[in-house]
C-alpha cells in the first residue's frame, strides 16, 4: 500500500440507486459518501452526466463490547438502496455488527420572520416584542442532509455479511456466519430469524454462510451461499425457519482434482441474482459463475476470472490473499458481468458474444475522457511488450468492489481508497 | 490455523516438488502448489477447510480486556502522576494487558473521507 494512504479511506462497498441517478460508497472509517448525477444540461448534450459529491455522513462509528472482549470494526460492509417512494432517498447501511437505515433529504427553504427568536436562534426578550407576524419559508442554499431514521442492533453474533431488501419493500434481510434474520423496516426491536446453520457442538461447524440475496420479484424466495460452493435456495413459504433449502446447487467435483485448496477456492464470496430473476450468478476465487434456477447440478456458464494464479496458490495462501472476497455485478440488460481482480485489473465476460476483456483502473494509465485499454497477463514464456508477467501482478491493490448503473453503461470501480466512474464511449 | 513454523528443508522441497509437478504439472498446478505449501509447513493440517479454519474466522475481532488489570493500570497511572519518559523498570504483568485506551488508534471519527472532498475527474 501506497505511504500516505489511511485505511481510514478504503472503500469497503459501492451501490448504485435504483435509478442510477445516485452512486453511495461505504469506507472502512465508518462513513458514507453519496455522488448524484448532474443533469445532462442542454448546452452539452453529448457530454454525459457526470457524477459529483452530493451528501457524506459518518455512518458507523468504531465499538468495543466490553462483555465479550470484541472489538466492533465501523468498515461499512454493504450499502442497499430502498426504491425512491417519496422526495427523500433511503439506504440501509451496515457494519459487522448493526444495520442503520438512512433517509437523505434535501432542504432548499427556510423559515425565516419567528417571533419568539431572532434571525440567529436566540430568544427575544418576550417584552419587546409588540406586533405578531406569520413566518415565511424563503429560499435558501440547497442543504443535503443524512439522519439516521432506524437502528437494527443486538441481532447478530457472528459478522453481517449481506443485506438485501426484499422487492415488498416492507421487509429486508441481514445475514452473518451462521444465521439470517428477516427485519420489517419498522420494527428495531425485534427481527425473524429465518436461517440458522449453527450446530450444535461448534467443533462440527464445516461451513458458513457466505453472502445472501432476496430475488428481485418474489418476495418469498431467497438465496445464500456458503464457504463451501454451494446455493441455497429457500421458500418462506414453506416454513417459518428455513433450515431445509428448496434448492440446493452444487457443482460435482472430480474427486481426483482435490487438493488442499480445493474448499478453500471454492468457498463463494458473492451471489447476485440476474435483474431478469432466472439465474444466479456466483463468484469464487478463480471463476464467476452463472446458475439457471431451474438447473441445480452445475453452473450453465463458468467463466475463468485469473486461472493463472492457480500456480500461485501457496503464496497467495501465505499472504492471506486467498481469503480475499470479491463481488461481481450484472450490467442492466443481464448480458455482461463484471468482477475485479488484482494489480487493480477488473474483467468483463460478455454471455452472448463469450469475449471477455480486462480493463485496468489505475490514475497512470486513464486520464479523464481516454478510452481504456484492454490489459493481457502472460501466463510464461515470451511476454510482449504491453502485457504483464503475473510475478508483476501488485496483489495488494484489489478490485473486490464494483457497480454498474441499472440502465445504461456506467461502471463504478472501488480501486483500494480510489472510486472510478467509467462510462461508455459516446460516438 | 496451525502454527508457522519455518522448517524448510531444501533439499527435501525440490526433489518432492520436482516429482509432483513433473507427475502433475500438465493437469494441476494446484497439486504443485499444495507439495510446497506442506513442504513449508509440515504441522499443517490434513482438513483444510474444517473448523479450526472457520472457527479463526468467526472469532475475528477478539481482543481480551480485563476490567480488573485496567483499574489497576488507571490506579497506578492516578499515582505516577509524572510524565515517564520511559518503559517503568517495575512494570508488573498487568500493565502489559491491553487496555482500551492501548488499543490501536482509530483516526477521529470526524474527519470527512476524501472522497467527499475531491473533485470528480
Amino acid at each position: 500500500m501506497e505511504t500516505g494512504t489511511t485505511e481510514a479511506d478504503i472503500i469497503s462497498t459501492v451501490e448504485f440507486n435504483h435509478t442510477g441517478e445516485l452512486l453511495a460508497t461505504g469506507d472502512k472509517g465508518g462513513r458514507v459518501v453519496i455522488f448524484q448525477r448532474e443533469q445532462e444540461s442542454k448546452n452539452q448534450v453529448h457530454r454525459r452526466g457526470e457524477y459529483n459529491v452530493y451528501s457524506t455522513f459518518q455512518s458507523h462509528e468504531p465499538e468495543f463490547d466490553y462483555l465479550k472482549s470484541l472489538e466492533i470494526e465501523e468498515k461499512i460492509n454493504k450499502i442497499r438502496w430502498l426504491p425512491q417512494q417519496n422526495a427523500a432517498y433511503f439506504l440501509l447501511s451496515t457494519n459487522d455488527k448493526t444495520v442503520k437505515l438512512w433517509k437523505v433529504s434535501e432542504r432548499d427553504k427556510r423559515p425565516e420572520g419567528y417571533n419568539l427568536k431572532d434571525e440567529e436562534g436566540r430568544l427575544r426578550d418576550p417584552a419587546t416584542i409588540t406586533t405578531l407576524r406569520v413566518p415565511v419559508l424563503r429560499p435558501m442554499d440547497l442543504m443535503v442532509e443524512a439522519t439516521p431514521r432506524r437502528v437494527f442492533a443486538n441481532a447478530h453474533t457472528y459478522h453481517i455479511n449481506s443485506i438485501s431488501v426484499n422487492s415488498d419493500y416492507e421487509t429486508y434481510m441481514s445475514a452473518d456466519d451462521l444465521r439470517i434474520n428477516l427485519w420489517n423496516f419498522e420494527i428495531t426491536n425485534q427481527s425473524f430469524n429465518i436461517v440458522d446453520i449453527k450446530p450444535a457442538n461448534m467443533e462440527e461447524l464445516t461451513e458458513v454462510i457466505t453472502a445472501a440475496e432476496f430475488h428481485p420479484h418474489h418476495c418469498n424466495t431467497f438465496v445464500y451461499s456458503s464457504s463451501k460452493g454451494t446455493i441455497r435456495l429457500c421458500d418462506m413459504r414453506a416454513s417459518a425457519l428455513c433450515d431445509r433449502h428448496t434448492k440446493f446447487f452444487e457443482e460435482p467435483e472430480d474427486p481426483s482434482n482435490r487438493s488442499f485448496f480445493s474448499e478453500i477456492i471454492s468457498s463463494i464470496s458473492d451471489v447476485k441474482f440476474s435483474h431478469s430473476g432466472r439465474y444466479i450468478m456466483t463468484r469464487d476465487y478463480l471463476t464467476v459463475k452463472v446458475w439457471d434456477l431451474n438447473m441445480e447440478n452445475r453452473p450453465i456458464e463458468t467463466y475463468q476470472v485469473h486461472d493463472y494464479l492457480r500456480s500461485k496458490l501457496c503464496s497467495l495462501y501465505e499472504n492471506d490473499c486467498i481469503f480475499d472476497k470479491f463481488e461481481c455485478v450484472w450490467n442492466g440488460s443481464d448480458s455482461v458481468i463484471m468482477t475485479g481482480s488484482y494489480n487493480n485489473f477488473f474483467r468483463m465476460f460478455d454471455r452472448n458474444t463469450k469475449r471477455d476483456v480486462t480493463l485496468e483502473a489505475s490514475r497512470e494509465n486513464s486520464k479523464p475522457r481516454a478510452i481504456l485499454k484492454p490489459r493481457k497477463v502472460c501466463v510464461g514464456g515470451k511476454r510482449r511488450k504491453d502485457e504483464i508477467s503475473v510475478d508483476s501482478l501488485d496483489f495488494s491493490k484489489k478490485i473486490l468492489h464494483t457497480a454498474w448503473h441499472p440502465s445504461e453503461n456506467i461502471i463504478a470501480v472501488a480501486a483500494t481508497n480510489n472510486l472510478y466512474i467509467f462510462q461508455d464511449k459516446v460516438n | 490455523m496451525s502454527q508457522k513454523q519455518e522448517e524448510e528443508n531444501p533439499a527435501e522441497e525440490t526433489g518432492e516438488e520436482k516429482q509432483d509437478t513433473q507427475e502433475k504439472e500438465g493437469m494441476l498446478p494446484e497439486r504443485a502448489e499444495e507439495a510446497k505449501l506442506k513442504a513449508k509447513y509440515p504441522s499443517l493440517g490434513q482438513k483444510p477447510g474444517g473448523s479450526d479454519f472457520l472457527m479463526k474466522r468467526l472469532q475475528k475481532g477478539q481482543k481480551y480486556f480485563d476490567s480488573g488489570d485496567y483499574n489497576m493500570a488507571k490506579a497506578k497511572m492516578k499515582n505516577k502522576q509524572l510524565p515517564s519518559a520511559g518503559p517503568d523498570k517495575n512494570l508488573v504483568t498487568g500493565d502489559h494487558i491491553p487496555t482500551p485506551q492501548d488499543l490501536p488508534q482509530r483516526k477521529s471519527s470526524l474527519v470527512t473521507s476524501k472522497l467527499a472532498g475531491g473533485q470528480v475527474e
